[in-house]
């Protein structure tokens, strides 16, 4: 039977493997499944919902605001009161802790406390037999608002200097003079559209009442540990109180990094009012209303440039829809800041960033975290200073790239020490036959009037570690039993990004045991205290290291153990495919471990690793605030239709630099679906809100993700083969979460230029993100009237 | 609930009472008297039978985590046909007669994966799972349909089941692969689609089950507080809905199920059309291909297509394979949504609407139907019974656009159809209806009237595009500005110019397929 090239390929040679043809099962390296793949396939994975409920449960639902700024005159909610199978209500004035489940700063209310702010902002909960009983008794509250005036969008709330976080602002050089002095100056103005997550498993938490008044909870989300101290605090109680689970999310994509509180918070204060079960699952559209998304960005550029294209000045302005709190912005905005060289070296620059509220739904963590719009920025400005001198825009896109020994500061003082991307622009160039193929491109475009086709070439530099320094840390918790087999906890969360898996293949390489002797635990703040929230693509860097140390800690004693009962040399032992080799002779793993177990040696250890190297000063935005960079680049070719917009993507290359990837198969699943999600991100996902400040886009129907058409007709990605990590991450591999996410940027600069080839050489035409079909034909149209008149 | 299982083997012989439906379920028969008649099978599965393994995903069949299969007796009733479906927004008592396989069923008896699983597994086509269960079943009945699916027919398959991990490129991968693994024998869930199949004894025995539960009397439901009526012909039917003007008419449910889970309404008196036998047959006469009411949107697309080949990128794109299973088009028709995409094609060609109300029937053009807003010229009482599109004359041109954010499953900023006729150069009758543009779908009577006796030209083409803003106010939302319906509308007649006069520009979506 025909198997996939995964299963047949080698596996990459590991520092831990001694012989190729005797190794054990899920080796780091091998291109194994899914640990979950046979359970999500047979409908058996249990995600939230899915837990047996408790015959107390009750099931909530969430009142909510209907005015995007507005004081609450009156509140009566006495209809959801008496509506059938109600238990209970909720309001701010119930609660007995903290009104409170904003992640950095307490500006996120539980229920709006007479003022709500957005629209679908929670108002009240109530608790009621049936999920259908509380959602109808939900929509019973009668709420008397006093409008006040709403600032709907980024430009509304710089006009009325309306922000939830300061300004901040990163210089290097003199960027006003560089401009003042340059041959060439191009100034502009880009909007770039936000996006929701549109995890397939809504927002979902289960609390649980236990003796004493504590509290258990199940909840879908990437930071336990977070919904514990604010679940805690909201209750009036203390983080020894409550323990958090999570096996698994149903995906999440940053969109369960700080929301999960809100919803786990409610579920929490209702089953400490009540004594009962209480789960609150958020129906779809709620869950789009009420839930942060990507932000969306207005950016204003003013660049200075040489004949050659390379850029001497560049101001950049950056101004973000934050919605109604500070959520997790500042950090967001941050990394848009850092981000916003992409791979290109700025000499001159200023980096202005404004973080604006609006009476929207508070803004968050979308894989990328703000940095795919800091990209979309710069690359936006390369390719309009090749377009504006009449050069491709690979061409000039070279000329700026970071240098290795010169040219390699970032705007943010860090010095940038594992430098690939020439050799990957020029692998993915030759072998997507770019050169050739942009000359049949053009051959096309003057012979086809109304459609036309388009190609690009964008390179991806992407900052690797949280940027606030102390959440680079992690622990695991290994126990291993009297028969060999073993636990394996960690701080890091399952989304479904395999990260469960390649930590497992971390464990069993360590230990040198088949990866089926290892049961992978669910996520739980009663195993691994404090773990940060697993986000930034760090959760195999940090947990693989934590889990190894912990792996590494029981052999330790196990060697100690075994040289001493056997009498050996500790370097005389060695671990190998499920046995130990002690001297000449070799036992079981299984029969060490039983020995060791007599003789009283633990069985059972922590692991804790911090990212070392790390120094960053954030009052003056400078120092090393990532240990490596992730490195990739993407040649896209479009297809748009010039009646109607409508626009394909044909063929797209991908080349993409995992380091020494600890799972093959796991790791292009991150790169194929992180491009995908990036090019709904940039073509078909577009968030609508009207007037009144409600989002429009709130469901499947109205909000459009790919779907497996929009894949391309051509799809080849590959990993960098010579990928290794310079730092000594786990295995040398590298983080592979976000980054291939603005690989998708080719599409829209391939789109950019098929546009382009509407107008004829040098126009520039302006296209929004995200390049729907309207948005197309708008372009489209401006370079018919530009061509035109010309 | 009152929910009895009787094992294959003791099937009961009485006649099935009014009152209580009866599907197959896990291999048995499962009896449920007076149901919830809005309650969902995806409730069904998850809520009372605690059956986890189909998922909810947004509750409105647009994303197909909640997709299962739905077997039943093909016309011939000696054989089973397969179609995966939304089990969110599909009404319980639908299941009558019926047998409906979940993601559960698939595993074998010794705990091994069926085909289209064990696919799944090997290509990495799951990462977070949660749509994987959809995924699987909508491959199942690609499996059970197509010997040999190619890439688009794979897209199509797979058009309304939602991924956000993996990309799609190792699920196509898997739709491709999974006919190369080894089947259980004599098993009908594991035989993959053969043209020429012979009806093994494992399908035999899931017939005769079937046939059992088959009904010939009206099923009626009434749980004290609603009432479900499935009447089986359309004198039943008509009676039912002279004397029930209120009822909700029930057809595929794809609508009138959000109405009961995003709306929260309450249906007190549902009519369901599915089991009207007249009401469910197809034919193609002399002069119109003749769709009943109830016949489903996949199966009324293939005679449209086959006699309008045009039309098939647009039924190939409205909604999706689980919609269209079990939508109807005389559903989309009679809900009368000014975005519902069949109507413009179907006005362009002259389709023609049996009423029925009592004992009376009448003939209205499909171009008068649409009064205002949901407002259609039926009178209470009266219900859509068949829909009779003309066969095409042989010296017509006929074309129809879509566009939409998304290729696949996406509701229509602007939908326009248009036939043409002509004496030579002129144009002897033409035919322009839109979607989008308007509170109801409508021809474009303005646009018609300045082409119509014209040379069909660019000077005309553009008269008639200036025509179209006399015809068409249309408005901003989510789905595009006003400005842009209002430019497409014309660009589209633009481009129908162009295919009709030798000009044809190939269009982006068949670009390297």
């Amino acid at each position: 039977m025909h198997r996939p090239a995964y299963m047949t390929m080698d596996a990459k040679t590991s520092p831990g493997r001694q012989d190729a043809g005797q190794t054990i099962a899920g080796a780091v390296g091998s291109p194994i499944p899914h640990d979950s793949a046979h359970l999500h396939v047979s409908g058996e994975a249990i995600y939230v919902d899915d837990i047996p409920e408790r015959q107390d449960l009750l099931h909530l639902a969430v009142g909510m605001s209907a005015r995007p700024h507005a004081k609450i005159r009156k509140m009566d909610l006495s209809a959801v009161r008496r509506a059938p199978g109600v238990v209970a209500v909720m309001t701010a004035a119930d609660i007995p802790g903290e009104n409170n489940c904003g992640p950095v700063i307490a500006d996120d209310p539980i229920f709006a406390p007479g003022l709500v702010q957005y629209v679908g902002q929670s108002v009240f909960a109530v608790a009621a037999e049936t999920v259908d009983q509380a959602r109808k008794a939900a929509k019973l509250a009668t709420i008397e608002y006093e409008d006040l005036e709403a600032i709907l969008d980024p430009r509304a709330a710089l006009a009325a200097g309306s922000f939830v976080l300061p300004s901040e602002t990163i210089t290097r050089g003199d960027s006003q003079a560089a401009l003042a002095d340059a041959k060439h100056r191009l100034q502009g103005s880009l909007n770039v559209g936000g996006q929701d997550q549109f995890y397939l498993e809504g927002q979902i938490a289960t609390a649980l009442p236990a003796e004493d008044g504590d509290l258990y909870l199940y909840s879908s989300t990437q930071h336990p540990g977070e919904v514990q101290h604010l679940v805690a605090a909201a209750i009036g109680k203390l983080s020894k109180d409550v323990v958090v689970e999570c096996r698994r999310m149903g995906g999440a994509f940053g969109g369960k990094e700080s929301q999960p509180a809100l919803i786990a918070c409610i579920a929490g204060l209702m089953a400490d009012k009540t004594g009962r079960a209480c789960k609150l699952r958020l129906d779809r559209d709620d869950d789009m209303i009420m839930t942060g998304k990507r932000h969306d960005f207005v950016i204003d550029y003013d660049v200075g440039f040489d004949a050659t294209g390379r850029i001497e000045g560049i101001e950049f302005m950056f101004a973000s829809r934050c919605g109604m709190s500070a959520d997790l912005s500042g950090a967001i905005n941050d990394r848009t800041m850092f981000h916003c060289d992409n791979a290109y070296y700025l000499e001159n620059v200023s980096i202005v960033s404004h973080r604006c509220k609006t009476h929207t739904v508070s803004n968050t963590a979308f894989r990328g975290f703000g940095g795919p719009q800091g990209m979309f920025g710069i690359e936006y400005v390369v390719d309009e200073i090749a377009r504006y001198l009449g050069k491709d825009p690979l061409e000039v896109r070279k000329k700026n790239f970071y240098g290795v020994g010169e040219r390699d500061i970032t705007p943010y003082q860090q010095k940038i020490r594992d430098n690939i991307i020439e050799e990957i622009v020029s692998a993915v160039e030759k072998s997507a036959d770019y050169q050739e193929r942009r000359k049949e491109i053009r051959a096309f475009n003057k012979e086809s009037e109304i459609l036309r086709r388009g190609i690009a070439l964008t390179p991806v530099k992407f900052g690797i570690s949280f940027t606030a320094t102390h959440l680079n840390q992690a622990g695991a918790l290994v126990h291993v039993y009297t028969d060999g087999t073993v636990h394996l906890n960690h701080g890091g969360t399952e989304m479904g990004q395999g990260l469960f898996t390649k930590v497992a293949q971390v464990v069993a390489e360590e230990l040198q045991i088949d990866i089926d002797r290892i049961k992978i635990m669910a996520s739980d703040t009663s195993k691994v205290p404090n773990a940060s929230a697993t986000a930034a693509s760090s959760g195999s860097d940090i947990n693989g290291k934590a889990a190894q140390a912990a792996a590494a800690k029981i052999k330790r004693r196990l060697i100690r153990f075994a040289a001493k009962h056997f009498a050996v040399p500790k370097d005389d032992i060695e671990f190998i495919n499920n046995r130990v080799r002690i001297g000449a002779e070799s036992i079981s793993f299984e029969d060490l471990i039983k020995r060791a177990w007599f003789a009283r040696i633990s069985l059972s250890a922590t692991g804790f690793y911090r990212t070392p190297k790390i120094n960053y000063d954030r009052s003056t935005f400078s120092g090393r605030p990532f240990f490596y960079y992730a490195y990739g680049a993407a040649v896209s070719e479009v297809i748009i239709d010039t009646l109607t917009g409508e626009n394909r993507i044909l063929r797209v290359d991908i080349l993409h630099d995992c380091g020494e990837s600890l799972n093959p198969a796991i790791d292009m699943g991150q790169i194929e679906g992180g491009f995908s999600q990036g090019a709904g991100w940039l073509t078909s996902e577009e968030l609508c809100w009207n007037s009144d400040g409600e989002l429009t886009t709130h469901a499947p129907s109205t909000y459009k993700i790919p779907t497996c058409s929009d894949l391309p007709v051509d799809f080849r990605a590959k990993m960098f083969e010579a990928g290794r990590n310079r730092e000594p991450t786990i295995y040398r591999s590298k983080a592979v979460g976000e980054p291939p996410l603005m690989l998708s940027l080719s599409v829209f600069h391939a789109l950019r230029d098929a546009v382009a080839s509407v107008g004829g050489d040098r126009c520039r035409p302006q296209l929004d993100a995200p390049a729907t079909p309207e948005s197309v034909l708008k372009a489209v149209t401006a370079m018919q009237a530009e061509g035109g008149s010309s | 609930m009152n929910a009895d299982r009787h094992s294959q083997g003791a099937l009961p012989d009485t006649i099935c009472p009014p009152d209580t439906i009866r599907f197959v379920l896990d291999g048995e028969l499962v009896e449920i008297r007076n149901p919830d008649p809005t309650r969902t099978v995806l409730q069904y599965l998850r809520e009372d039978l605690r059956k986890i393994g189909t998922k909810e995903g947004c509750a409105e069949g647009d994303c197909g985590a909640c997709t299962v299969a739905i077997a039943e007796l093909d016309q011939s009733d000696s054989r089973l046909r397969v179609r995966a479906i939304n089990s969110c927004i599909q009404f319980l008592p639908t299941l009558d007669g019926k047998e409906l396989i979940t993601v559960e069923n698939l595993r074998r008896d010794d705990g091994s994966l069926h085909p289209v699983q064990e696919a799944m597994v090997d290509y990495h086509g799951s990462q977070c799972g949660f749509c994987t269960p959809g995924f699987i079943m909508s491959l199942f009945a690609l499996y059970k349909n197509n010997a040999e699916p190619g890439r688009r027919e794979i897209d199509d398959a797979l058009a309304g089941n939602l991924c956000r991990c993996t990309g799609y490129r190792p699920i196509i991968e898997a739709a491709q692969e999974m006919y190369g693994y080894r089947v259980v024998k004599d098993s009908w869930l594991e035989e993959p689609f053969a043209a020429n199949g012979k009806c093994g004894a494992d399908e035999k025995k899931k017939v005769e089950v079937l046939k059992s539960a088959t009904r010939s009397a009206m099923l009626s439901v009434d749980d004290g507080k609603r009432r479900f009526f499935s009447p089986r012909s359309v004198d039943e039917l008509a009676s039912l809905v002279e004397t029930c003007p209120d009822a909700v008419i029930l057809a595929g449910g794809t609508d009138v199920g959000l109405w009961v889970t995003k709306q929260h309404r309450e249906l007190s008196t549902v009519v369901y059309t599915g089991n009207v036998e007249q009401l469910r047959e197809l034919s193609v006469t002399k002069t119109h291909i003749d769709i009943g009411a109830a016949v489903s949107l996949s199966d009324a697309m293939l005679p449209i297509i086959e006699h309008y080949p045009e039309f098939e990128e647009l039924f190939l794109r409205f909604a999706s394979p689980p919609i269209r299973n079990a939508g109807t088009l005389g559903g989309n028709i009679a809900n009368g949504s000014p975005i519902g995409d069949s109507m413009p094609a179907l006005m362009v060609v002259d389709t023609t609407l049996v009423l029925r109300r009592g004992d009376q029937a009448r003939e209205v053009s499909l171009s008068d139907f649409y009064l205002d807003y949901q407002k259609t010229v039926l009178e209470p009482g009266e219900f859509l019974e068949r829909i009779l599109v003309p066969l095409r004359p042989s010296d017509t041109q006929v074309q129809c656009y879509k566009v939409s954010k998304r290729f696949d499953q996406d509701i229509s900023a602007v939908c326009g159809a248009y036939s043409l006729r002509r004496n030579g150069a002129g144009i002897t009758d033409i035919r322009i209806a839109y979607g989008g543009l308007a509170t109801v779908p409508k021809r474009a009577v303005h646009c018609e009237a300045a082409l119509t006796g014209r040379e069909w030209n660019e000077d005309t083409v553009r008269a008639g595009i200036e025509a179209l803003d006399r015809d068409f106010s249309p408005i901003t939302d989510m789905r595009s500005t006003a400005e842009y319906r209002r430019t497409i509308c014309g660009n589209l007649l633009q481009r129908f110019y162009l295919d009709s006069s030798g000009n044809a520009s190939s269009r982006v979506y068949d670009y390297g397929r």
